[in-house]
Order: C-alpha cells, then structure tokens, then sequence
C-alpha cells in the first residue's frame, strides 16, 4: 500500500492552508518591497537638501576648484578676516565655512585647511572636499617640479586583458563576476532554504508527537513513509511560497516603479548617466556585449540541470536530520543541541563557497569540499558556473545520493523510536542505541 | 482455525532491557480478550508488536494464521492510550484522512462517517477543529476512526478513559455491537469492573512475561478456593460460632446485611461440598446468606503480580 501521495497531499495542504503561512507568504513582499520604496525615498529626500558652503581662501589659487554642483552652492568670500566670516556664515544659516590661510609652503597650507559647521558634516562631504584641493595642490607640486600636467592626463592608460580560453572563447572579467553571482545565488538560496524548510519539517514532526496522534497514524503507514510524505510535503508548501514571494515581488515592484515611476528614474540619475556614458564608450559597450555573450557562454542547461539534482539532493539531505531531530525530542527548546551539528557543515560549505571558490574555483579546498556530502550542494553549485567537469559532478552527486540515502535510514531509525519517546530528553548516547533497536 | 490472532513466544529488547520475554498468546474469534498487567509491564509493546509498529526480536504473530504482513494494517483497529489528533485540522478532513491511510477509498469513507457520526450524534461536527472539541468528544471522533474500516480485530487500550459514565456507556455497548457483528477485541485497561464486564478472556502479563492466561471462568474457577459467605441468625453467637470453628476454617467477612449475628467465610472441607456445609448450618442456625466466594478480576490481578 502507498500511502505516499495521500501523506504528502495532507502536508502541503495543511501546510498551505495554515494562516501564519499565508499570511508570511503575501505580507513578507508586501513589505520588502515598501521598505525597499521607503529607502530610496527616504534618501532621495536627504539628497534634495542644498547645502551653501562659504570658502575664504586666502592663497587666492584654490577658488577656482569649487564650482556649483545640483546639491551643493559654494560662495566665494573675499577680503574679509576669519573671525568675520564665521559671523557672517553664522547669521546667514549656510551649512559651513571652508578656511584655507595663506601660507608660501604648499605643505603649509594641507595641515591649515580647517572646516566650520553647526553640525559636524558627512563624510562624503568631507572627502570630497579633500579630493578636490589634494588634486589641486598635486597639480601645483608637480607644476613647481617641472613636469607637464598635461602629458601626465595623455599618459594615462587603461588596461583589459582580453581573455580567452585556448577552445577560442572570449570570456572577461564581468564574465567570471557573473559567474560569481550564479554560483552564490544558487549556493545561497539552498542555505535559505534547508534553514527555512528544514526548521518548518522539525516543528510538523514535534506537533505530532506533542499531539499524541502519531501513534494512531503509525499504526497505519511506516514511519518511513510518513517521514518523506512530511519532507516533501513541506518542500512543496515551500516552492509554492518561494514562488508566490518571487512573482508578487516582480509584480510589485514593477506597479511601485510605474507610479512613482519619475522620482525612481530621478532616483537613478546618477547610474543611469554612468551607464550612458559608458554605452557611448565604445571599449564599455563592447564590454557589455562581452557580458552578454559570457551569459550564453555559461554552462546554462549543466547550471540548471545540476542546480535541481544538487538542491534536490542537499535539501533532502538535511531535511532528513532535520526530521530526525523534530522526532528525537518533545518539544522546540531541547532542539538546540541537536541543531548545531547540522548547522555547522551548511554554514561552513557556505564560507568555504564564498571564500575559496572566488579565490580559485578549481583550487584544492574547493574542489574537496565540493566533494564532501554535507558541504557539496552548496559548494558544488557555486563552483559549477566556472565549468566543472561532468566525471566531478556525476562523483560529488552519487556521493550526495549514497550519503542520503544513509541519512534517510539512519533519520528513519531514529525517527521510528523517537516519535513514541515521550518525557525525556535524550543524549547522543541514547540515540546510538535508538539505531540499534 | 478457531484463533485470529496468535503471538508464538515473542520477545523484544530494548537495548539491555527485555520489554517481553518469550510471551505466547492465543485470541479466540469473537471474543473480547482483556490484555491485563500493571504498568510496565510490557502490554503495549506486545500491542505495538500486534499493530507492526515495531518489529518482536524472536517469535512471530500470525492473523487468521498468517504471518504478519504490512497489508493486515487494513484488517486491526488500533486506539493507542497516547492518543490525539491533529489539533488545527476539521474533524471531518481529519476523519477521511485516517481513513484513507486504512485503505478506505473517500466516498466509502464518508458514507460510513456520515452513518457513525449520526449515530454517536455527532453530526455537526463535521467542520469544527479539533481543538474546539472537548476531551471527551474527541474521543468519540478517535473511536469512530478506530472502528471505521470494520477491521476483524479491534485493539483498544483505555477506551474509557476520559468519557463521562453515559458516554462510557455508550462506547461499551458499541464495542459489544461490534463484537456481536463478529469483530475480535484486544481490550486492555486497569478498570478492573470493566474486565469483570466485557472480557471473555484475560492474558495478564506481568514484568515482560506472561503469568497468566485463559478463559476468565476458567480461571476464576481454578482461584476460587471453596469459600462460602454466609451470614446466620442465632441467639446463641458463640456457640454457634465455635461448633463451626471446631469443623471447618473459617475467617471473618464483612458484608452489609439487614441483621444477621453470625457473619463468616467458611472454607469446605475437601470431602464435602456445598450441600454438606449448608446441611450443617441449618442444623445449627437460621440461614440468612449462603453465598459461594468467586474471586474478582481484582483479585485475582493483586494476588498473581503480588505472587510473582
């Protein structure tokens, strides 16, 4: 008798019927994407305020660097003493008051730039304020020492090495980035999965125990059964979330950016001049069409086929623990000491990802990694991008398999006696022998 | 094959700890069996062996003589004493559920619901949550679940506990009806009257092994020890008291009646019978209570674990 369908039937629609469910799977956008609208909005507001910063600058040379920009007025000030002109900037309200003193050494007048202000200003101000008189006064160094300012801009050069593979394919740096961003996606969004899901499978084993039906459904379906109608189940509940979150997000961002599609597009001035200007550049443009091609060029149909058996097989991994511990113990407190075991390699697979497959992707410790079974899901996907050979798959998977299927059994085991344990807490100890029974 | 179920010496450890020891039980068709012993003493693993919940370490069970297998789960109706039920599902959702994991298809499974829940007057029930229920009601629905999928064997583990005296009722006479109608029944519980009541046979286990099993007048035949209750009118007490002391052993009994003056259990000889002790009494006195001694299920219960 296969009760499997019927199990996973219940799961998911109890699953998905639950409010606290619905109510995460429909508001969590919602408020994403206002918290996202509030953001911008909040900080297109900082951004409208126009500051006026007066500047006395009694060596006369450095006046003609500070030019109006959209946020920021300056005011020249002339022939008046320090202390008057912080009067002045003082009764006027203006933001701050740039003082550079006159000095005959250069190297004199970089330790007396002093800046005044009511409030202690931003740091972009500052810095930016800084760059602008450090170019200045490089500019007079170098013009002192003889040498043509005007050569030094022709001599500038800007280097990318083509690259290409010996097979003769173009690939980039934006190329290796995009293959970075696959990767991690990926690798991520298993973690953020196993945690989630994971977490939802163990409470679902735990309530039934703490209900006392799971007696009553055992005499009816293996434990066996049970346990994967749960794991799938409530994999399912969560692709169906995980969808929902993906299209309303879409969905909302494209109804927030229509209605207030001007202040967004005002909002992303700055990028999109960037970008503009850089499709003019025909080197930029060329580089785009670079990233493009390096999109097609990726490992698509081996990413997508290996993204579903890798995911697949490392969230059932885990969710079998996951299972296991909800069965061991009576209630979500004692959970804790069970937890970090399986916590552990998922986090480590997720620096290991993070830190060595950017470093090398073909190095050592990530090709190890992307063999070891709790790590490999995580970290084979974030190397796959780079091009693995197939052989490599094909091992890490039969090994994620075998270790799985070992998972299950030993999940199962432990699953079986644990689910009629009631009362107490127990020990590593007491779980070994539960595998024996 | 007069047996539908048979357990051949099964034993099961858990771990260094012997759960049941080389335990053989044998229930007739149509009988309500009580499965008696005190706690621990190892009945529910032997009913969770029954229902293949878990699996006996030596000896086999065999169902209308054949060897246990995952299908048979269709033919046992289990109500566990940790019992519960999903507490945010519908009653109704919830009773198809445990239904269809018996092998009911759903129409068939609703069509009989919609039978037990107008016979337990239930019937409003249908879309409330079981936490809506009380205790006592979702007992009901756990019983309806029980007995659902008409399975030839019925093992219940404290089917009364938690239902008012009405509702208890109400519970007995169903497990009655469905014994008439030809179901088997596994009964175990530590109620004592409702042995005395419902069982027409007992196993009693006690510290893993069985010490006891068999016909319930059979057995309380074999404890009874030839002790009659008897209660006489005299004006004479002590004489009359000791001219029976003198011929039979006797001890003291406590039994409410109107007003009789001599109150004892008398133990027969081996060479007579009742006849003989009745003859004697009415020689000496006015017999009011001649009463044979008929050991309960209690004690015989108290006397066989204090024994072992």
């Amino acid at each position: 008798m296969n009760h499997l369908p019927l199990i996973i039937k219940r799961e998911y629609l109890t699953k998905v019927k639950n409010k606290s469910f619905i109510i995460m799977t429909f508001v969590s956008p919602l408020i994403m994407v206002a918290l996202i609208a509030v953001v911008s909005y909040l900080s297109q507001l900082n951004n409208d305020k126009e500051r006026s910063i007066s500047v006395l600058d009694e060596t006369g040379v450095l006046s003609e660097i500070f030019v109006d920009k959209e946020h920021t007025k300056y005011t020249i000030l002339t022939d008046t003493s320090l202390d008057t002109a912080k009067e002045l900037i003082k009764a006027k309200e203006d933001f701050g008051l740039l003082y550079i003193e006159k000095s005959a050494d250069p190297e004199n007048v970089i330790s007396s730039v002093r800046f005044y202000s009511d409030e202690s200003p931003s740091l972009s101000i500052i810095s930016s304020l800084e760059r602008k008189i450090e170019k200045k006064l490089q500019d007079a160094k170098l013009q002192k020492n003889g040498v043509d300012i005007k050569k030094i801009e022709a001599s500038k050069t800007n280097i990318t090495i083509a690259q290409e593979t010996f097979t003769g394919e173009k690939t980039s740096k934006i190329d290796s980035i995009l293959k970075l961003a696959f990767g991690g996606a990926a690798g991520y969004l298993l973690f953020m999965f196993i945690i989630i899901y994971g977490n939802m499978i163990m409470r679902s084993v735990i309530e039934e125990k703490t209900s006392r039906i799971i007696e009553i459904i055992i005499s009816s379906v293996k434990p066996v059964q049970l346990m994967l109608g749960k794991i799938i189940g409530t994999s399912l509940a969560g692709i169906t979330q995980f969808a929902i979150w993906v299209v309303l997000g879409g969905v909302l961002m494209l109804v927030l950016s229509t209605i207030f599609g001007i202040s967004m597009t005002e909002m992303q001035t700055p990028q999109q001049d960037m970008m503009n200007q850089a499709m003019q550049n025909p080197d930029v443009a060329n580089e785009v069409q670079l990233a493009w091609q390096s999109f097609l060029n990726l490992p698509l149909a081996n990413l997508v086929i290996a993204f579903l058996f890798f995911f697949i097989g490392g969230y059932l991994l885990y969710s079998s623990l996951y299972a296991a511990v909800g069965a061991a113990v009576d209630n979500e407190t004692d959970t804790q000491q069970f937890m970090l075991p399986i916590l552990m390699p998922l986090i480590l697979a997720v620096y290991v990802g993070i830190f060595t497959v950017i470093e090398d992707p073909h190095g050592t410790v990530s090709t190890v990694f992307s063999f070891i079974p709790f790590t490999s899901p995580v970290v084979m996907l974030m190397r796959i991008p780079f091009g693995v050979p197939i052989w490599q798959q094909l091992l890490s998977f039969a090994i994620l398999v075998a270790t799985f299927t070992f998972a299950v059994w030993f999940a199962a085991k432990i699953y079986r006696v644990g689910i009629l344990m009631y009362g107490k807490k127990p020990s590593y100890k007491e779980l070994y022998k539960w595998i024996k029974y | 094959m007069n047996d539908l179920l048979v357990a051949d010496s099964v034993s099961k450890n858990y771990g260094d700890f012997r759960a049941l020891n080389n335990v053989s039980i044998s229930v007739p068709k149509g009988s309500i069996f009580g499965l008696l012993g005190p706690n621990g003493a190892g009945k529910t693993t032997l009913i969770r062996i029954i229902n293949q919940i878990t699996m006996p370490d030596y000896g086999h069970v065999l169902l209308d003589g054949e060897p246990l297998k995952p299908e048979h789960v269709q033919n046992i109706g289990y109500l566990p004493e940790e019992r519960g039920l999903y507490k945010t599902m519908k009653v109704g959702e919830q009773a198809l559920y445990l239904a269809q994991l018996k092998g009911l298809t759903k129409q068939e499974a609703k069509k009989r619901l919609k039978y037990w829940f107008e016979k337990l007057e239930i019937g409003d029930w249908w879309n409330k949550k079981i936490q809506e229920l009380s205790k006592g009601q979702a007992q009901k629905i756990q019983f309806i679940v029980t007995v659902l999928h008409q399975p030839k064997l019925l093992i219940f583990d404290e089917p009364f506990s938690g239902f008012d005296p009405i509702n208890a009722n109400l519970i007995k006479d169903e497990i009655l009806q469905l014994r008439n109608e030809g179901a088997t029944v596994i009964f175990s519980t530590h109620r004592m009257e409702s042995v005395e009541e419902l069982c027409d046979h007992i196993a009693l286990i006690h510290k893993s092994n069985k010490v006891l099993d068999g016909k319930l007048t059979d057995i309380k035949r074999q404890y009874k020890t030839n002790t009659f209750e008897v209660g006489l009118q005299t004006n004479a007490v002590d004489d009359v008291t000791n001219a029976i002391k003198e011929k039979f052993q006797v001890m003291p009994a406590t039994f409410k009646n109107l007003n009789d003056d001599v109150k004892l259990n008398i133990k027969l000889n081996a060479q007579d019978n009742s006849n003989d002790l009745l003859k004697f009494l009415t020689s000496k006195a006015e017999v009011h209570h001649f009463v044979e001694v008929i050991p309960s299920a209690n004690d015989i219960f108290i006397q066989t674990v204090k024994n072992n």
